[in-house]
């Protein structure tokens, strides 16, 4: 490893023992907190998991219910039945921190009992069916929104954490280290070299006198 | 109070207008990164995209990936599940944990 190209004086090394303490704090914490969040991310994962295979279950199913609904009415019907505006679901948002990373935190406006957004008049049983079996999902879609969204957000903070630990533990540490090494060595070496000098003229002195 | 999209073509979709939720009309992938820039600017907490639709946008998708909202979410389509939602899911923990380690057991 390459060391820091720095001048070999008192002053530099203790400002370097200085920055590799700094360091070597760092990357400790940084690697808890690594840890720390791929155990939480685990959780979410499999939660994820979950949430989606029911979703996309149940949704299939509803979706299916459509289906047939939709070859029981006519286009022109359907449209009607579906296409005027219903009352707006809307979702409370807010935000929670997890080890100081925001993932969002959703809430359902519940809505006072469910009731159909047309008439019975033109539409088939299927649509009522296909409606009510979409309506059950959607807390489930919430939920699965909310989860997948933490879950991309830590997998993305795990990898940022991940690249700074291993970039403290290779680089930046082995580097100081290097570094520290030789400004001590070459100090030693300045050392030598003045001891030597005033033994030299120690002895030319005597030699004269 | 945050308002919940869903994008997809009509047969998929429309049936969410029944349970309140914006539904707009998109089938090309084009329109629909439009859609979703427009949607992400108005202040949608949620967007739902189609599968297909999510393939088409996964630029526009990974750009709000960094921001707590909008969350875009992979549902199915009337043809079924096609797996790209799962796909998502895995490339996440493959990105966190460096292997997979959800659905090879």
């Amino acid at each position: 490893m390459a060391a820091i190209q720095a001048k070999p004086t008192r002053m530099e090394l203790s400002n370097l023992k200085k920055r590799k303490t700094v360091a070597v704090r760092g990357h400790k914490m940084m690697k808890d907190k690594r840890d720390e969040l791929v155990r939480r991310f685990i959780i979410f994962a499999r939660r994820n998991r979950e949430l989606r295979e029911e979703v996309e279950r149940k949704l299939t199913l509803a979706m299916k219910s459509f289906v047939l609904a939709r070859a029981s009415m006519s286009n022109a019907e359907i449209e009607e039945a579906l296409l005027y505006p219903a009352r707006a679901a809307s979702v409370e948002t807010g935000s929670e921190s997890v080890l100081s990373i925001p993932v969002p935190k959703l809430k359902l406006e519940t809505q006072e009992g469910f009731t159909y957004p047309y008439g019975y008049a033109t539409t088939s049983a299927e649509l009522d069916g296909a409606v009510q079996q979409l309506a059950e999902v959607l807390p489930l879609m919430l939920e699965l929104a909310e989860i997948e969204k933490s879950c991309s957000r830590l997998a993305d903070e795990i990898e940022k954490t991940r690249r700074r630990v291993n970039a403290l533990e290779y680089v930046m540490i082995p580097q100081f280290t290097e570094t520290i090494r030789s400004i001590q060595m070459k100090l030693e070496e300045n050392d030598r070299q003045s001891t030597t000098r005033l033994m030299k003229t120690k002895e030319m002195l005597q030699q004269q006198s | 109070m945050a308002k919940m999209g869903v994008i997809g073509d009509k047969d998929s979709v429309m049936l969410f207008k029944a349970v309140g939720l914006d539904v707009f009309f998109e089938t090309e992938g084009d329109k629909a990164n439009r859609r979703l820039h427009r949607l992400a600017r108005e202040g949608y907490a949620v967007v739902f995209v189609t599968e297909p639709l999510y393939e088409a946008c996964a630029e526009t998708i990974a750009e709000y990936a960094a921001e707590a909202y909008p969350a875009i979410i992979p549902i199915p389509d009337n043809q079924g599940v096609q797996g790209i939602g799962m796909q998502a899911l895995k490339q996440n923990v493959e990105k966190a944990v460096g292997v997979d380690i959800l659905f090879n057991n």
